[in-house]
């Protein structure tokens, strides 16, 4: 690596990675819920029609949320069992949702038919196979995959890219799952180049992860399959789609724009695995690789878990708090969610549940703005944070999405260097949501 | 301890999680701390009314600020804006002003400057350099008698800072010199010699130029240590609490313009002013480096900075130069102060998926 190693332009930070904690450790199997709470809306868009009701009795991976609309996604009963009731609940994200609640009962059905020839299927074949097994993006923003595989005639597909970047820190169930399941990353990837032809296929890793980089090299050469592996400077938020772009392509999507227009689609490794095993193992999308981890837990592990399987189960399974926790949070620290209750279901878009510390999650004096500029500089997307707060602490929501409210993905950085601490990302949350209702 | 299945206690807060470890009290905190070097200086230079000076400056910033804050109900002394103004303040008073100067600029800078606009972060210039400023108009004698070096016994020893020796003495000036530190040689400028125990500096720092990088002259409390100043910045520039944007525009700016026209008063060329006189002598570096950099009265953006220490730049020349004072940086800096929400808006930086002008 003697070159300089690509990366994206201005602004972002290099926060400390904590990913010593857990990226070691093989992925272990979480034990079966003897409960499983299965949300019906796990991905960007509209919840899934429920099918069940209360006494029915369901198999491991029985259609149970059929999408409703294009815009939705299928949900499938993670464990087999007996529906107890429909129940409404609260995702770690704070949205209420209804959640089908699986008591655990009977036996798992081991069809063992082994793997399925996916290789004379043509593209719109393997496009409703990854749609019926409800395949969303798992690296966080859930957004269904068969709409970003629903490619346009007019603008054939470029470029695509594999996002193995995962720039959060202390997250390392991506790194695992590319160490440990790296072959069937590359059938996964070979299912997807068939759905849609780009011309190249990149695969996007930050350096931190050279034993991931190694293995995926070596099993790439082994298949002589056509990918490039590029080697990424460590930066956060390198793995937001938008920015992995920049880094690869050198070319930003358009403000309000999709990859596609520039001619990229972009995927999770979690996800192209998700899309293999759905694909090639006949398996709906009912388990995820999600990070335990953190300074106030007693042994941080990386867990293939069911979805559905609640939060407080997993600390358990990690021998519970080894100090006060002072927040637990779904996701990674930059973007996740702090959770409240422990019995929040893990879902298709949890990548990690995190136990910081007392010390890490104090509240801090907040004092005024100083006007410092970090955050303009920290902004990875040309914003100006601290103006777009002052807009929306004045409720002049319609000034804030002038001065580009809309372009920001919330990612953190400008609340993680503020000097003043001032909540930003709350209030480009709340500024969105104000100016939704009022537009 | 908390069961991981039942009870939690633990905070609900919006993302991100994880913070860098910066606050507004340790950026205040550090900028005081690299400027103490500068004050230690001069107050052994002029002695330990100078301390005094600074410390009433500190004591009121601080009350004033405690009075005005608890009438609105609050208490911001915790964020050390209003010590780190004080002490500015004390470090642009000339050492032997009366002590109710400094609380006047106090009161000022504090009252009227920062707490009547809002407090923290809603001035739009910078306290301290108000104050002095409104202090020179008001009690130009007393802010333009400056105290000979290393005089402590005597009180009545006074002399001109070098650039108000040269402005004054220009005024009747019909011959040529080869520049400021020539004409202050020939007109037989007094310079003390430092004590025995600094006398290894002296010669390591030979001969006028050498006087002033030490600071072995006349001026304000906390301006004269160049050598100090400059170490202090560099902390801070390591530590990113000051922008490098800001100094090197101005004091860029500035060293070109005088190289270009500093030698003309003096009956010089073209290209020929006395770029390291014109740094050393008088507050560009405390300006520059501790004043202009004020974040709240300076742009947000990168290219706003430059914007701003360019002006604040070509103002101090301006000033120096063709103006009636001797100095400007404090007009200067205030001056480019009132401009910082245009610069701001001028400058928002291109939001990401738009396209730049010119490009694809």
């Amino acid at each position: 690596m003697a070159h300089k190693l690509r990366t994206f332009g201005e602004g972002g930070v290099h926060p400390h990675e904590f990913k010593f904690f857990t990226n070691e450790s093989s992925i272990r199997n979480a034990p079966i819920p003897p409960e499983a709470v299965i949300p019906l809306q796990q991905h960007m868009g509209a919840p899934a029609e429920c099918l069940v009701e209360a006494g029915d009795t369901v198999r491991e991976g029985m259609l149970i949320g059929k999408a409703s609309g294009v815009f939705s996604a299928n949900v499938h009963s993670s464990i087999p069992g007996k529906v107890k009731e429909i129940r409404d609940i609260y995702l770690a994200t704070g949205m209420p949702c209804k959640a089908v609640v699986v008591e655990f009962e009977g036996e798992f059905e081991r069809g063992d038919n082994g793997p399925l020839q996916w290789q004379d299927k043509d593209p719109r074949e393997l496009l409703d196979l990854i749609r019926e097994q409800g395949i969303v993006g798992m690296g966080g923003a859930t957004f269904p995959t068969p709409i970003k595989f629903t490619t346009r005639e007019a603008s054939p597909v470029e470029t695509f890219v594999i996002n193995g970047v995962e720039c959060e820190p202390f997250l390392t169930a991506d790194h695992r799952l590319m160490l440990e399941k790296t072959a069937g990353i590359l059938e996964g990837i070979e299912i997807v180049r068939r759905v849609l032809s780009p011309r190249s296929v990149l695969f996007g890793v930050e350096e931190n992860k050279p034993d991931a980089i190694e293995a995926l090299g070596r099993e790439i050469a082994r298949r002589s399959a056509d990918i490039e592996v590029v080697v990424l400077k460590t930066r956060y938020p390198q793995g937001d789609e938008k920015q992995l772009l920049k880094a690869l392509t050198g070319r930003e999507v358009p403000s309000g724009g999709l990859p596609l227009d520039i001619g990229a689609v972009v995927s999770n490794v979690g996800t192209v695995y998700a899309i293999y095993e759905a694909v090639a193992l006949g398996k709906p999308l009912i388990e995820r690789i999600v990070t335990v981890t953190g300074p106030a837990l007693k042994n941080p592990a990386n867990f293939k878990v069911r979805i559905g399987t609640p939060v407080g189960n997993l600390l358990e399974e990690c021998g519970g708090f080894s100090a006060s926790p002072g927040k637990i949070v779904a996701g990674g620290p930059m973007m996740g969610f702090a959770v409240a209750d422990p019995g929040v279901p893990v879902v298709k878009g949890t990548s990690g549940i995190l136990v910081l510390s007392e010390k890490q999650s104090k509240p801090v004096l907040q004092t005024p703005c100083i006007g410092c500029g970090r955050c303009v500089s920290a902004c990875p997307f040309g914003l100006s944070p601290t103006t777009l707060y002052k807009w929306i602490e004045h409720r002049e929501y319609q000034e804030a999405m002038t001065a580009g409210l809309m372009d920001c993905k919330e990612c953190g950085c400008c609340g993680y260097v503020c000097p003043a601490h001032i909540p930003l990302i709350q209030g480009m949350k709340l500024g969105k949501q104000m100016a939704r209702r009022k537009g | 301890m908390a069961d991981v299945k039942t009870t939690w206690n633990a905070r609900v807060t919006v993302s991100p999680h994880l913070h860098e470890g910066s606050s507004t009290a340790k950026i205040m905190i550090s900028v005081i701390a690299c400027l103490l070097p500068a004050g230690v200086w001069g107050v052994f230079l002029f002695g330990l009314y100078s301390l005094y000076v600074i410390l009433v400056s500190i004591a009121a910033c601080v009350l004033t600020e405690f009075i005005l804050a608890r009438l609105l109900g609050r208490f911001t002394l915790n964020d050390w804006s209003a010590v780190l103004t004080g002490l500015l303040i004390g470090y642009n008073m000339p050492p032997s002003v009366p002590i109710y100067l400094p609380v006047i600029a106090s009161v000022f800078a504090i009252g009227v400057v920062k707490m009547a606009f809002g407090g923290l972060g809603r001035n739009w210039m910078n306290p301290a350099l108000a104050g002095r400023v409104f202090l020179t108009f008001s009690w130009t004698g007393f802010m333009t008698t400056w105290k000979t070096p290393l005089t402590w016994r005597s009180d009545a020893v006074t002399s001109a800072t070098v650039l108000g020796y040269v402005k004054s003495g220009l005024v009747d000036f019909q011959g040529t010199a080869l520049g400021p530190v020539e004409f202050l040689a020939s007109k037989g400028y007094p310079l003390p010699d430092l004590p025995g125990f600094l006398a290894p500096l002296g010669r390591l720092f030979p001969g006028r130029y050498g006087a002033l990088f030490l600071g072995n002259i006349p001026g304000c409390i906390g301006e004269v240590s160049a050598v100090l100043l400059l170490l202090g910045s560099i902390y801070l520039l390591v530590k990113k609490i000051i922008s490098w944007e800001i100094p090197v525009s101005y004091i860029g700016s500035f060293a070109l313009l005088i190289w270009f026209l500093g030698g003309r008063p003096f009956g010089a060329g073209l290209f020929t002013g006395d770029v390291l006189f014109h740094l050393l002598a008088g507050g560009l570096v405390l300006g520059a480096l501790y004043m202009a950099t004020d974040m709240v009265s300076s742009p947000l953006t990168r290219s706003g900075m430059i914007i701003y220490g360019v002006g604040a730049g070509f103002l101090t020349f301006l000033i120096r130069i063709y103006g009636s004072f001797p100095e400007g940086v404090s007009l200067a800096i205030i001056i480019m102060n009132m401009f910082v929400p245009l610069i701001n808006r001028m400058t928002r930086p291109v939001v990401f998926g738009y396209v730049k002008e010119g490009k694809e």
